[in-house]
């Protein structure tokens, strides 16, 4: 179901009496299982389309569909639970929830997922370990580095196995290492469970690990490769 | 890990421990405080109740069924010695005690004034009164005696009269004949109660008899229990020996001191309007806490939304930060509450001048708080429910948070 088709966005923020573009009828389909990657400069629109694709934040006109739902025009509800149990986020500022170790932040959105406590400890652990994180299950953010941190978010996206993970910028506070780690592990989780990957980034070492590129400018899309 | 989110808000209230300490000390002071003045408030009706009840009415009478609205001579029940004999027999209490009501005009040498004169048991009125026991100068009535009286103090002070002194008296009779008798003052009784002091006087029951023509009637049976929460299991017994009739009817003391339960209430309902005010500056203080905190989380919550968290759920978890900070305070204020007022009722307290009014109106001299489980739990439970609510909203605030702008706020 996560085949995702998106039919002339059109996005305007208004920042004072400045009217700002941030979609400019943008097309895109991406079928299931596909691992792209938006690249473009800063203010060129990334963020603003995955928001729109998770449902973060409604475009002016479009249309967005994954399989056979409009997005676009799902009601709070439905679409905070599309979100729950179909899409992983992961957020450049990996957000994690400063008073839970990084074991319990992945478990709370299983938690809230409705998985049992059982199978919820034993997921948790097995992911944390997968991102490489054996060990400090029981470290609060505070107490991991910005890479842990960001591999913490990352098994919180994708614990449940999503349909669709969205990536904003995800190695913009990581070192090259790091960096280097975090896309193997995209990669395999893409490879492994045929998870669509959808990355925003400007960095030139992620887009290597895409096999499709879509370049964005000023809200548009100028070109839409595969590598 | 059994309940993330029970981790979770617990965790949070902790995030700013000072602030949350001082909302759970504002619920522990007022739980406190509640637990004990409620009790403290338990403990003076009981007392009140006992106080006056034992002074006069008793807790149960037998009474002509129209004597209470109408008390006249006429309504009186028959041998009312030997109903009252049979009563303390069949019940295995003593504390049972027949009496018969008359109005006179006594005179002095110098003054006459009109009076309420008893006739009464003398063995057993001091089981069911305190004012045999109130005489202050001279002594009781001798039960053998007859041509005795003891009078209240205001009405020997009017009378200019006192122990030794002899006193006429007029009234008419239960088949309306003229009654007239001549006593000594043999004591003066000073209850505290103004319009026993002022107007009454006590006789042997026997000799009020004679003298007012009863042929053997008096108009009540005063019957007093060994504890105030026997009375209903008490009067229950007696219906079923003496079934109420249009002759007989059975009286609880509600009704024998309609003003005593009024009295009470007007003391709870002030009592009730401070504790609010109390309660609901601890709901303020619970609202004030819960709404910065909200404030201060905008971007946690908001990351939460965009993971797929309902506002609904957000709002629980507010709630249950909520419920376990009032738990806390509800746990120790009540047991520091418990505490203090169980020690209080052991030991009893005093406030100055209160030994002073106890001497002068036979009042306990110390108080007691009387603990129950009511008393324990009905201050900190309103304070825990007006938590609550206090906090909806500020949990109400998530339902208006939109996920991306909420992650962008610091
Ligand atoms: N909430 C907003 N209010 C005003 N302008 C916004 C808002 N969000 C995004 N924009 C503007 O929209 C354009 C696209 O932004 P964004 O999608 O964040 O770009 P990118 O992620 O590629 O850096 C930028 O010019 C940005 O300033
Ligand atoms: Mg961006």
């Amino acid at each position: 179901m996560s085949a995702i088709h998106c039919h002339q966005l059109c996005k305007t923020f208004r920042q004072g009496d400045e009217i700002i573009t941030g979609l400019d009828h943008v097309d895109i389909s991406i079928e299931e299982g596909e691992f792209v990657c938006l690249s473009g400069p800063s203010g060129s629109g990334k963020t603003t389309l995955l928001n729109a694709i998770g449902g973060l934040d409604t475009p002016d006109s479009g249309e967005i569909r994954m399989g056979d739902i409009r997005i676009d025009q799902l009601e709070r509800g439905p679409l905070a639970d599309m979100r729950l149990h179909h899409i992983g986020f992961v957020f450049q500022a990996y957000n994690l929830i400063p008073v839970l170790t990084a074991q319990e932040n992945v478990e709370f959105v299983m938690q809230v997922q409705g998985i049992p406590a059982a199978e919820r400890s034993r997921k948790a652990r097995d992911i944390l370990r997968e991102v490489g994180l054996e060990g400090m299950e029981d470290r609060r953010p505070a107490q991991l580095s910005g890479g842990q941190q960001q591999r913490v978010a990352v098994a919180r996206a994708i614990v449940s196995h999503p349909d669709l993970v969205l990536a904003d910028e995800p190695t913009a506070n990581l070192d090259s290492v790091a960096s280097t780690h975090l896309m193997g592990l995209f990669s395999e989780l893409n490879e492994n469970h045929k998870i669509t990957f959808v990355i925003a980034t400007h960095d030139k070492r992620v887009m290597s690990y895409a096999r499709r590129l879509i370049k964005m400018q000023d809200g548009k899309i100028i070109s839409d490769e595969a590598q | 890990m059994a309940d993330v989110s029970l981790v979770l808000a617990w965790r949070n209230l902790w995030r700013h421990g000072r602030r949350t300490w001082l909302t759970i000390g504002a619920m522990i002071f007022s739980n406190t405080l509640l637990v004990f003045s409620i009790s403290l408030q338990f403990g003076s009706y009981d007392m009140m109740i006992d106080n006056t009840l034992q002074a006069y009415s008793g807790h149960i009478q037998l009474q002509h069924a129209r004597y209470l609205d109408e008390p006249k001579m006429r309504y009186a029940l028959p041998d009312i010695d030997a109903s009252a004999q049979t009563l303390r027999k069949e019940l295995g209490l003593s504390s049972i005690s027949a009496r018969a009501v008359g109005f006179a005009l006594a005179s002095s040498h110098e003054r006459s004034y009109g009076l309420q004169i008893l006739g009464v048991d003398a063995e057993h009125e001091p089981l069911v009164s305190t004012l045999p026991g109130l005489v202050k100068q001279g002594r009781y009535l001798d039960p053998a005696a007859v041509e005795e009286i003891v009078i209240g103090s205001v009405l020997a002070r009017n009378l200019k009269v006192g122990p030794g002194d002899e006193l006429t008296f007029l009234g008419s009779g239960f088949d309306d004949s003229f009654a007239a008798g001549v006593v000594t003052v043999v004591g003066v009784f000073e209850s505290g109660v103004a319009d026993l002091d002022r107007s009454m006087a006590q006789v042997n029951l026997g000799y009020f008899q004679e003298i007012f023509a009863m042929q053997g009637h008096g108009h009540s049976i005063v019957i007093r229990a060994a504890h105030i929460d026997d009375v209903d299991q008490l009067m229950a017994d007696i219906s079923t020996l003496k079934p109420a009739s249009d002759k007989l009817a059975i009286r609880h003391w509600d009704e024998l001191q309609p003003g005593l339960r009024q009295a009470i209430q007007a003391d709870m309902t002030s009592a009730w309007f401070m504790y609010l005010v109390l309660i609901v500056l601890v709901a303020f203080s619970v609202l004030n806490t819960q709404l910065m905190s909200v404030l201060e989380r905008t971007r946690e919550f908001g990351t939460m939304m965009a993971l797929g968290l309902q506002p609904s759920r957000l709002a629980r978890l507010v709630m249950l930060e909520t419920a376990l900070m009032t738990s806390v305070g509800l746990a120790l204020g009540i047991t520091l509450g418990c505490l203090i007022t169980w020690y209080l009722s052991h030991v009893g307290f005093s406030y100055p001048g209160m030994e002073e009014m106890a001497v002068k109106f036979n009042l306990p001299d110390r108080m007691y708080p009387a603990i129950s489980p009511v008393s324990l739990t009905l201050g900190p439970g309103i304070v825990a429910i007006g938590s609550l609510l206090a906090s909806i909203y500020p949990a109400t605030r998530l339902y208006l948070l939109l996920p991306i702008e909420a992650m962008r706020a610091a």
